[in-house]
C-alpha cells in the first residue's frame, strides 16, 4: 500500500464559461504527491494555483467545470465520488486552510465549538472526549491557556491566533492531505514563521501529505521538498526545493529575479516581460 | 544645516483612551528614504496617520519641511505632503473614473490646465492614456497602485508617505512599482517615509529604518545592517532571523556594495 502515491493527478482541466467561450484557467496539469511529501506551487495571481487546490477537494462551483483523466486520492478515484460522498471526505481526509482567518471563521460562534464542530462531523464522539481533543489540538497549535480560548469569539483573538485556530479546525479530524491555501499570507514576518513551523511540525512524522500553495518563491522553497511553478494554468517547472535558485525556466527566472534581496545593490529590479498583454 | 523633511519629536498617538505610539522622535533628511519597519499593532501606519492628520489626537512636534504641523486639517500641507496607502483596492473611489480621482486635488486647490497635467501625470506613473476614462475596477492591482501614486503626485508634493504601497502586490508587479517609486524619487527629489514589514524591500528602497515595536521604536539603523544583520535590539535579530536572514551574506560583497552607494 505504501507504494501508491497519496495523490495522483492527470490531466486536470478547469473552465469558466465566458461571453467568449470558456476561459480554461487550469490546462491541463499532473501531478503526484508521495506520503509525507511537501509539495510547493507558486505562481502569481491568476496562475490557476488556488484553482488546482480548489480542484483536488472537488470544490469548483458552477459554472466553472473540472476534467481530469486521473483524480486518485490514496487509491479512491475522486471524480467518481457523488456530493455526498466528497463531503465525507472534504475535512476528514483532505483538509484546507484557507487564506484569511478574519474571513474563514465564523464570526458568532466561540471557537472551541468551531473546532469541535469539524470533528462532529465526521466523528460521533461522547461531549467529555470532544471538548478534550480540543484542548488538546489547540495545546498541539501552541495556544497558550486553551481552555479560555476556546470560549473566545474570532473578534477576540490576534491573526497569528486565528490562523493557529484555523489549523487546529483542520489538523483535528486527522488528515492524511492538507492543503494550505497562502496559509501566511495575512500574517506579519513574525508571525508567518512560527505558523509554518507549526504546519511543518504537524505534518512531518504523521504520514501527511502537504501542498503550500503560495506566490512567495523563497518561503516555499523553505518549507517544501519539492516545488512547482505555475504560469497562466500551466506548469512551467517542476524542481527540488533546494534547485530552486537553479531553476532554468526564464519565468521562474522572472520571479526570482523580481524579488529584492535582503542585501540589495541592484539599482533596479528586473520586471517581467509581459508582452501582449497591458501590462501592469 | 538644513531642515530635515520630516521632524519628530516626542510623539505620542492615541485613538481615544488607548496610547498607540509613545516617544517616538526621528528626523528624515531631504531626499532621503526612511523606512518604518515592524509588525501590525507596532504602530508604524499610526505614526504615518498623524503625520497626515488622519489621526489628530497626538502630542509632541511633527513639522514638515520645517513648518510644524498643527492638529487641524491644513490646505497648504496637503501640498507638500502626500499619502499612498497600502491597498489599492480600498483605496480609490469606485464610480469615480482615473481621470476625476487625478483631477480632483487640483480643483480642490484651484490650479488649472487640468487636463494637461492628468496626462503629464498617466505618463509619469507609466499608465497608457486610455486609462484615463475607466474606472478603478477595470484596472489591475498594480495599474491602481500606479493612480493612487499618481494621485498623492498631483499636487507636486515633497514629502511622501507610503503605507505598505505593495504589500497587496504579486512579486513582479512589485517590483514594477518598487522601480517606479526608485524612478520618480530620483527624477522629482521626493522623501520617503515608508511603511512596511519586508525587510528586502528595505534593502531596496530606503537608505535608513527605524523599527517599532508596540508602540516604541527600538532601533535605528542603516540599511547596510540587513547584509550582516548587525542590529543590536533582540526584537530586532528576532525579525530578521523570522525573514530568513541574508542568504546570500557575503562580507565581501558587503564591503563593495558600502562602498558604491553613495
Amino acid at each position: 500500500m505504501t507504494e501508491t502515491p497519496l495523490l495522483e493527478v492527470e490531466d486536470l482541466r478547469v473552465s469558466f464559461a465566458t461571453p467568449k467561450g470558456p476561459v480554461e484557467v487550469v490546462k491541463g496539469l499532473n501531478l503526484t504527491l508521495g506520503r509525507e511529501e511537501r509539495l510547493g506551487i507558486v505562481g502569481e495571481s491568476g496562475s490557476g494555483k488556488s484553482m488546482t487546490g480548489r480542484s483536488i477537494l472537488r470544490l469548483i462551483r458552477a459554472p466553472g467545470k473540472q476534467t481530469a483523466k486521473t483524480l486518485r486520492f490514496d487509491g479512491l478515484d475522486l471524480m467518481a465520488q457523488g456530493t455526498r460522498q466528497m463531503r465525507r471526505i472534504r475535512g476528514a481526509r483532505i483538509s484546507m486552510i484557507m487564506q484569511d482567518p478574519k474571513f474563514s471563521l465564523n464570526p458568532v460562534m466561540t471557537i472551541g465549538h468551531q473546532i469541535a464542530e469539524a470533528l462532529q462531523v465526521h466523528e460521533k464522539l461522547p461531549r467529555r472526549d470532544l471538548q478534550a481533543r480540543v484542548i488538546e489540538m489547540l495545546n498541539l497549535v501552541r495556544i497558550n491557556d486553551p481552555e479560555r480560548v476556546a470560549k473566545m469569539y474570532p473578534h477576540e483573538v490576534s491573526g497569528g491566533m486565528g490562523q493557529r485556530v484555523m489549523i487546529a479546525m483542520m489538523l483535528i479530524p486527522r488528515p492524511q492531505l492538507l492543503i494550505a491555501d497562502e496559509p501566511t499570507s495575512a500574517l506579519d514576518v513574525s508571525v508567518q514563521a512560527q505558523v509554518l513551523d507549526l504546519i511543518q511540525e504537524l505534518v512531518t512524522g504523521n504520514g501527511m501529505g502537504l501542498i503550500l500553495i503560495s506566490h512567495d518563491l523563497n518561503l516555499v522553497g523553505r518549507y517544501c521538498d519539492r516545488i512547482m511553478v505555475m504560469n497562466g494554468g500551466e506548469v512551467v517547472e517542476t524542481c527540488a526545493a533546494q534547485d530552486l535558485h537553479k531553476a532554468t525556466h526564464p519565468y521562474t527566472r522572472g520571479l526570482l529575479a523580481a524579488q529584492p534581496r535582503m542585501q540589495e545593490a541592484r539599482e533596479e529590479l528586473p520586471v517581467l516581460d509581459r508582452s501582449g498583454g497591458a501590462g501592469t | 544645516m538644513t531642515l530635515p523633511a520630516i521632524s519628530l519629536r516626542d510623539l505620542d498617538i492615541s485613538y481615544g483612551d488607548t496610547k498607540v505610539v509613545r516617544d517616538v522622535t526621528f528626523d528624515v533628511a531631504p531626499g532621503e528614504s526612511f523606512a518604518l519597519v515592524g509588525e501590525s499593532g507596532s504602530g508604524k501606519s499610526t505614526v504615518l496617520k498623524a503625520i497626515s492628520g488622519l489621526a489628530p489626537e497626538w502630542t509632541g512636534e511633527i513639522s514638515v519641511l520645517g513648518k510644524p504641523r498643527g492638529h487641524g486639517t491644513d490646505r497648504t500641507f496637503s501640498t507638500t505632503c502626500q499619502m499612498v496607502f497600502q491597498d489599492p483596492y480600498a483605496s480609490l473611489h469606485p464610480r469615480k473614473t482615473i481621470d476625476t480621482v487625478l483631477s480632483e486635488p487640483l480643483a480642490i486647490h484651484g490650479i488649472g490646465q487640468r487636463s494637461q497635467k492628468v496626462v503629464e501625470m498617466l505618463g509619469a506613473v507609466g499608465l497608457d492614456q486610455r486609462f484615463r476614462f475607466r474606472f478603478p475596477h477595470q484596472l489591475s492591482g498594480g495599474q491602481r497602485q500606479r493612480v493612487a501614486i499618481a494621485r498623492a503626485l498631483m499636487l507636486e508634493p515633497k514629502v511622501m508617505l507610503l503605507d505598505e504601497p505593495t504589500s497587496a502586490l504579486d512579486v513582479s508587479v512589485q517590483a514594477e512599482i518598487l522601480n517606479l517609486l526608485k524612478r520618480l524619487r530620483r527624477e522629482q527629489g521626493l522623501t520617503y517615509l515608508m511603511v512596511t514589514h519586508n525587510l528586502p524591500v528595505v534593502s531596496f528602497m530606503c537608505e535608513r529604518m527605524a523599527v517599532m515595536n508596540k508602540g516604541r521604536i527600538v532601533e535605528i539603523a542603516p540599511k547596510t545592517a540587513l547584509y550582516d544583520g548587525s542590529f543590536s535590539d533582540p526584537y530586532t535579530l528576532d525579525l530578521y532571523a523570522a525573514s530568513g536572514g541574508n542568504p546570500d551574506a557575503d562580507p565581501a560583497v558587503a564591503a563593495a556594495s558600502d562602498t558604491k552607494d553613495p
